[in-house]
């Protein structure tokens, strides 16, 4: 009977329901399958037809031929028929001699695609979509909170107002002090006619105006922290022309003298250059994991001479666990490199110091802490809040005795802010003190 | 914030409320900013501009207030809307002392103005503030977004500003020491060490009202101790 080969029908089309919602993602179709699924799809058409024919037939009394002729037909078409959202989708058909239609283009994707920091908020300020780089540039910030309470500066409140009220396009400096200096050139757009949603992008001016920053800082800083050794030097050459000129032994003496004075000059340049390096570019977090047991390793192995000069026994401390971190190799090692030869300078005296690593599981995910103990005199605490300034001595004398240019621990400061860690200092007089680097991935 | 209201002027209402903040937030880490700036440069013409820019905080300030009252009067709020009114109140009395003590920076920066500089005492100053205002403005992005995520190491960053206060402090008594002509622009930087350390807390204060927007319940008490400032003694030589 046809009508059992329709129920048939019917039931393996059910059947095939799930298998043809894959279909539609666009893999290939056998012929077969396809007529199956034309024929789930208009199941209820086909039946309430059928249902009609068959009524129709009863109640005039002719006879069955007739309708069941008209119910296979009906059958037949729905099989056959082409139907666009059985088959996969006409722009996925026509690919390769159409462009890609823009209509099925996500805001977000797009919004996401782009690489400066776009905030797409409404007409009552609050956030509809942040882009991830505006997400990676402001965190924290997600959808769904005002933007004027984000960006509070009166400017950025005024540029906000105007083109909530006006539309159009505005543009304006926008500059964020604190965590660290940077600019930006924001433009506020309205989309679209009457959309109700408006764009903020960022462009960021940073670097051009570090470079403009850089050149007065080098000067100011470099002029104030040269001139007492030039000033030595300077004297010495006058005394060598002067009254020394005949005395070799005051000659050599002066010489030696200069040659120090000089050595710590270059010490400085080279420590100015690399802070001013690092100055340019402080919040591009770094994209590549580095292994901080090696950075370690490689770091203490390079310190060995210095510490076995020193007579101090380099210990290890390290639970087991995954150590690594986003971070740059050769800045991380300027890190421990800084903190180590502080450690076997100003600690000496306790003839010990314990390099520590340490893995943790915290709420936000994984931490890890390195950390550099020694066991020297310590820091007195009016110190330590300071001791990250820039040339902040707490001894002139045993500083420059170590032949310290009191940039060290700015550079060391300056490294892991841009990597987003953690400084944390732990000392008391007498006991030693304890560097710790906090890295946290969120 | 979260859903909105049966009658959608009520929302605009505490929209406005927010906004209020925002401006204000945004006007007084300015005004922070540059009395610093002006400290440090030595420039009392943006200190001036400084000290004319307050009025705007007392203006806004008393807008909110009344705009607060007027809410809760119509609109009988429950909850987390009553919370988020009267935190607003609270903050933006925070933030109107904060302005103000802005201004008393900017005040003494034209006092003190073409006098001896001790330059330490100067660069102290700048680290000690940018311990604040970062603070200021981590607790101002905590109530933007309602989180409450970093509010626990928000407030105890304020035992780092009492370290390099108490640090500071200590120091400039010794330039004191050292010379009697440091006398007067180093009393005049203690205030203004004081009033950078009074924004540290006002921005506490923001974050325990923030914690209570956002959750219903009170912050611990075991809040950070205060500076030690009043245990430095120098002995005399």
């Amino acid at each position: 009977m046809p009508v059992q080969k329709v129920f048939q029908l019917l039931r393996s089309g059910m059947h095939r329901g799930q298998g043809f919602k894959q279909m539609d993602d666009g893999k290939d179709i056998s012929s077969r399958s396809m007529m199956r699924a034309r024929l789930f799809r208009s199941r209820f058409v086909i039946a309430a037809c059928c249902l009609v024919l068959a009524v129709q037939a009863g109640l005039t009394g002719a006879s069955l031929i007739w309708p069941l002729v008209g119910i296979v037909l009906i059958i037949l078409v729905a099989a056959v028929a082409p139907r666009r959202e059985i088959g996969e989708p006409k722009s996925d058909r026509n690919r390769g001699n159409r462009t890609p239609s823009s209509g099925n283009l996500s805001v977000q994707a797009l919004a996401d695609s782009v690489p400066d920091p776009l905030v797409i908020f409404s007409h009552d300020g609050s956030s509809v979509h942040v882009n991830e780089a505006a997400k990676d540039a402001f965190a924290p910030m997600t959808a769904g909170a005002s933007v004027q309470l984000k960006f509070r500066t009166p400017e950025m409140q005024q540029l906000i107002r105007e083109v909530i009220a006006n539309g159009g396009t505005m543009e304006i400096e926008y500059a964020e002090k604190v965590p660290v200096e940077r600019w930006f050139s924001v433009t506020a757009v309205s989309v679209g006619d009457n959309t109700g949603l408006f764009v903020l992008v960022f462009k960021d001016q940073s670097e051009a105006r570090r470079i403009e920053r850089m050149r007065s800082d080098f000067i100011a800083n470099a002029s104030h922290e040269l001139r007492t050794p030039l000033a030595s030097v300077a004297g010495f050459i006058d005394t060598l022309k002067g009254s020394a000129r005949n005395d070799p032994k005051a000659q050599e003496q002066f010489l030696h003298i200069m040659e120090g004075q000089a050595a710590r000059m270059a010490r400085l340049i080279d420590d100015l250059l690399s802070l001013s390096r690092l100055e340019m570019k402080p919040y591009l977090k770094p994209a590549t994991k580095v292994d901080l047991r090696e950075v370690l390793e490689g770091v203490v192995e390079s310190l060995k001479p210095l510490a076995s000069d020193l007579g101090i026994a380099v210990e290890k401390d390290y639970n087991c666990g995954d150590y690594a971190v986003f971070g740059d190799r050769d800045e991380l090692t300027q890190v421990f490199e800084n903190l180590l030869e502080n450690a076997c300078k100003y600690g000496q005296s306790g003839k010990k110091i314990i390099v520590g690593l340490r893995e943790e599981t915290v709420s936000a995910g994984h931490a890890v802490t390195a950390s550099i103990r020694d066991f020297g005199p310590g820091i007195a605490e009016e110190h330590i809040p300071r001791i990250t300034e820039r040339f902040y001595r707490i001894n002139a004398e045993t500083s420059r005795v170590q032949k310290g240019t009191g940039l060290g621990l700015s550079i060391v400061k300056h490294i892991l802010t841009r990597h987003r860690a953690r400084l944390s200092i732990d000392s008391r007089l007498g006991e030693g003190a304890t560097f710790s680097v906090h890295f946290q991935d969120a | 914030m979260q859903q909105s209201h049966t009658v959608s002027a009520y929302d605009e209402e505490l929209k406005s409320l927010a906004n209020g903040i925002a401006a204000m937030g945004g006007h007084a880490e300015r005004m922070v900013e540059q009395a610093v700036a002006a400290l440090a440069g030595d420039d009392a013409g943006l200190a001036q501009k400084v000290i004319a820019d307050d009025p705007f905080l007392d203006r806004t300030q008393r807008e909110i207030d009344d705009k607060a009252i007027r809410i809760i009067a119509r609109r009988q709020p429950m909850a987390g809307d009553l919370r988020e009114i009267i935190g607003a109140i609270r903050i933006s009395g925070d933030l109107e002392r904060v302005g103000d003590l802005g201004k008393n920076i900017a005040k003494r920066v034209v006092a003190i103005s073409g006098g001896p500089r001790p330059i330490g005492a100067f660069r102290g100053m700048q680290a000690l503030s940018e311990l604040a205002l970062n603070q200021l403005k981590e607790v101002l992005d905590a109530y933007a977004e309602r989180s409450v995520d970093r509010i626990d190491s928000i407030r105890d960053r304020d035992n780092e500003i009492d370290a390099i206060y108490t640090s500071l402090f200590r120091e400039l008594l010794t330039y004191m020491m050292e010379d009697p002509r440091n006398i007067s622009p180093c009393t005049h930087l203690l205030f203004c060490a004081k009033n950078v350390e009074r924004i540290g807390d006002h921005a506490t204060n923001i974050a325990e009202t923030v914690y209570h927007i956002a959750t219903g319940s009170l912050m611990s008490m075991d809040r950070p101790k205060d500076d030690k400032s009043h245990q430095v003694v120098m002995q005399g030589k």
